[in-house]
């Protein structure tokens, strides 16, 4: 790579200024009267509790949402934005959290394909030459003759990038980009792009929950809070501490639950679990592992190396092709029925995926590890609507899951408080085995050591706990004993009290890509 | 013993003869549901189509004394269909097996209400190139008496291949057919690409029902598919939905359906139900092997309701 990419052409980068922004959902003011200013040629990062209004904010500016009241204005001038198509035209471009790649067309075809222009019939002899030409200018590069579908995620994220500047968008939205990449690779992708904004060839704006990248790749900051403005400035004079209390007011943060030192007989027993992906490749091999009454034990790991195979495998998502699962002892059936008995929870990674119907409401999710029992289920098999409403009321209370109400579809919540409702759900009850993966995955600092402190007291309450995470800093900061999956392996197991940061990576990296 | 003579050679060039002429309906019929397919739709009524299109085909020559009049209407015919699976499937929470298979019923109950009076005149078939002369053997100038439909078939395979890779109406389709959200963040109407797909598949499933009532078996009756459109959908996943790949599927599926008229030809009889079956045997034997297959996983359009 060229120490210094050739600039496109200079002072490209436009400047966007968004004033009285205002949307409202029903009854909730989701933005009102927000002001965002987003100088030419910089990294600015917004940032916010989990439903502040960060997504809808910028999904207003892309033209998903129409504002109830606010102007966009680009380099000065009024734009109107109904929809992505108007953004792409006025040079606005967005890397959304989940792809938008097509997995089967290669990088090129991606690129290509993406065009509005695109010709009719594809000269591939020319457009190779011009991708590669363009790609020459591009800090990064991705291979082009590769399916999507076989790049990591680093380079998936990167196409997307690239494909925005392959269209000629200057001003880039990123929302939490940084979420499906490991460290190394978000380091890299923002250095560059905040390299390419100093160069005044784009202006970047990033919603992101993460201090360290705010700190290191931000310009300038905006917070909001509750759908208000909470404060903006330059980056550098507002520290972390400034930051945090702009997000969150007043509000306390829960403290650091303690460890209680608990000495309990081993309650979850994995014996020999084999399992296989659909199309016949193994997923993950001969996972030995036992957890104690009041233990947690942090699985660790790249992501993709078979732990969200094995969690699935718990849940009764994925078949075992050989072993046993063993609870005090008993053999376990991921089923139904067993959950309820062994009184096992859990909160699979992607929740609103894996552990919740998206269109049901807010309530009735709360309610499905309960609302074949009493009291909501009665005689003759009728439910009770009243408890279940009632219970979903008092469960987000105490869980603070912020909805307009009890009956909003949970697919309107934001991604945060999702995580929350399902929490709530799996957290209140009796818990003897709890199994959590990537729990704290794109929460706000705030849910952040909730939620954590929520883990650690099912643990003092007795609760065997597995937690499958890729945030080494949370199996560190949480589990009683380490364990390292390293393709569809186990092979280290460790008490946290002896081994380490180092150690515990260079066991990620043992077999590892 | 002459070479020519030998009951092995008999066999091979029945066998190669039977290939061509069995392979071009399902040639077609694959090629389409392969387009249908590559945009995320399966269509499941193609038998529909491959039995209207001969019926209209037939009727067409009857009445114009003109066979490839008739191909053209067997095609319009497929696109009338496909128009209306395709708009069907566009309601919301329509599934699109459910309507391939009302479809089905719907192109053959068509065929048969309006095909009755076509069952006993005779009508124009269409010409065949008698590639086969060079040989001084008359087996294999049998064999080698080809219909141009064949290679029409063969052509379409490539052009299609080529538009998959190389246009952006080509692009378009399978990124509609594996990503139906990064379809309609490009601006696409996806309702309207599988709409098309369907109906230009259609045209083709057409295509290749006219060849069976006009060339080979070569009249009209009820009887005369026998599935080939439902196996057509086999051949497209064993092809892994590559045009090309369906040439070669569509000729080992026409060599299967060889097998049992070759052994007739050389007087053997026995187990000859046995033979006649044989491409039954392998759609079954593809779809569970297939099912399994990494590649196949791999490669099927993402958006497929039976991938999904
Ligand atoms: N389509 C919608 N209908 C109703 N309410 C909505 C809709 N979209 C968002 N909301 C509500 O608007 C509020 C702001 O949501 P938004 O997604 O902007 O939050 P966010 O700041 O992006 O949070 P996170 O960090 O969790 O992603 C939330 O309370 C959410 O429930
Ligand atoms: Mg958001």
């Amino acid at each position: 790579m060229n120490a210094s990419p050739a600039p496109l052409a200079p002072t490209r980068a436009p400047s966007l200024h968004a004033t009285g922004m205002r949307k409202v959902f029903g009854e909730l003011v989701a933005l009102d009267d927000v002001e965002l200013h987003v100088r030419a040629g910089t990294v600015h990062a917004l940032l916010g509790e989990n439903g502040a209004g960060k997504s809808t904010l910028v999904k207003c500016i892309m033209g998903f949402y129409r504002q109830d009241a606010g102007t966009v204005r680009l380099d000065g001038e009024e734009v109107h934005v109904r929809s992505p198509k108007d953004a792409q035209a006025a040079g606005i471009g967005m890397v959304y959290q989940h792809f938008t790649l097509v997995p089967s067309l290669t990088a090129a075809e991606n690129l290509v394909v993406a065009r509005a222009d695109a010709p009719a019939i594809i000269d591939w002899g020319k457009e190779r030459a011009k991708l590669q030409a363009f790609m020459a200018r591009m800090p990064f590069r991705v291979p082009l003759d590769v399916p999507v579908a076989d790049l990591s995620a680093g380079e998936k994220q990167k196409l997307e990038i690239l494909k925005l500047l392959a269209l000629d968008q200057r001003f880039l939205i990123l929302d939490e980009p940084t979420s499906v990449l490991t460290p190394d690779e978000a380091d890299e992708v923002l250095g560059l792009l905040g390299r390419m904004a100093h160069e005044g060839q784009i202006t970047v704006l990033m919603i992101t929950h993460k201090f360290r990248e705010v700190s290191a790749y931000a310009d300038d900051v905006t917070v909001l809070r509750r759908g208000a403005l909470a404060g903006s400035g330059p980056a550098l004079s507002l520290g972390v501490e400034r930051l945090s209390r702009l997000m969150i007011g007043e509000t306390t943060l829960r403290a650091r639950a303690e460890r209680r030192p608990v000495d309990g007989d081993t309650v979850l027993e994995l014996a020999g679990l084999f399992a296989h992906h659909p199309d016949g490749s193994e997923a993950f091999h001969g996972i030995n592992l036992k957890v104690r009454e009041g233990e947690i034990v942090g699985i660790a790991g790249v992501s993709g190396n078979g732990q969200s195979a094995l969690v699935e495998a718990l849940a009764g998502q994925r078949p075992l092709s050989d072993g046993r699962i063993f609870i005090r002892g008993e053999p376990f059936e991921p089923k139904r029925d067993a959950y309820h008995r062994f009184k096992v929870f859990g909160l699979p990674e992607e929740p609103l995926k894996n552990a919740a119907v998206p269109r049901m409401s807010v309530a009735e999710n709360i309610a499905f590890r309960s609302f074949d029992r009493p009291p909501i289920s009665g005689a003759g098999g009728w439910m009770s609507l009243r408890p279940l409403r009632q219970r979903a009321q008092e469960l987000i209370e105490r869980y603070r899951v912020k909805t307009p109400s009890p009956d909003t579809p949970i697919e309107h919540l934001s991604g945060g408080n999702v995580q929350r409702a399902i929490l709530a759900r799996e957290l209140s009850g009796d818990v003897d085995v709890l199994v959590v993966a990537n729990p704290c995955f794109g929460l706000d600092f705030a849910s952040v050591a909730e939620i954590r402190a929520q883990i650690m007291d099912a643990r003092n309450r007795g609760a065997a706990v597995l937690l499958v995470s890729e945030d080494l800093d949370e199996i560190l900061e949480l589990a009683d004993r380490v364990a390292v999956m390293s393709e569809g392996r186990i092979d280290y197991v460790a008490p946290i009290g002896e081994t380490d940061r180092t150690t515990i990576g260079k066991h990620m990296a043992a077999h590892g890509p | 013993m002459d070479l020519t003579d030998s009951a092995l050679f008999t066999v091979l060039v029945a066998m190669l003869g039977g290939a061509i002429r069995v392979s071009t309906p399902f040639l077609f019929v694959a090629v389409g549901e392969c387009l249908t397919e590559k945009s995320g739709r399966i269509n499941l009524g193609l038998e529909g189509n491959l039995v209207l299109g001969a019926m209209v085909a037939y009727a067409t020559s009857f009445h114009t004394g003109e066979p490839w009049l008739g191909v053209l209407a067997a095609g319009v015919s497929g696109i009338f269909l496909g128009l209306i699976h395709g708009t069907l499937c566009s309601l919301p929470r329509v599934n699109d097996i459910a309507v391939g298979i009302a479809m089905m019923a719907f192109g053959t109950g068509l065929a048969f209400y309006f095909g009755r009076p076509y069952i006993q005149p005779p009508a124009p078939l269409l010409p065949s190139i008698p590639l086969g002369n060079w040989t001084g053997i008359p087996s294999l100038q049998r064999a080698l008496e080809i219909n141009p439909l064949f290679f029409v078939g063969i052509a379409v395979a490539l052009l299609m291949s080529w538009f998959f890779r190389s246009t952006r109406w080509g692009l378009i389709v399978r990124t509609t057919g594996d990503s139906a959200p990064a379809a309609k963040a490009m601006g696409v109407n996806v309702d309207l690409v599988r709409i098309l797909a369907t109906a230009s598949g259609g045209f083709l499933a057409g295509v290749g029902g006219s060849f069976l009532s006009l060339y080979y078996p070569g009249s009209w009756n009820e009887g005369l598919s026998s599935g080939q459109g439902l196996m057509a959908v086999a051949l497209v996943i064993f092809a892994r939905w590559d045009p090309i790949r369906c040439i070669w599927a569509a000729f080992l599926f026409g060599a299967a359906g060889a097998i049992g008229p070759a052994f007739q030809a050389i007087g053997i009889t026995q187990g000859f139900y046995f033979f006649n079956a044989a491409p039954y045997i392998l759609t079954l034997f593809i779809l569970a092997s297939s099912a399994r297959s990494r590649s196949s996983a791999r490669e099927a359009p993402g958006e497929l309701s039976i991938v999904k």
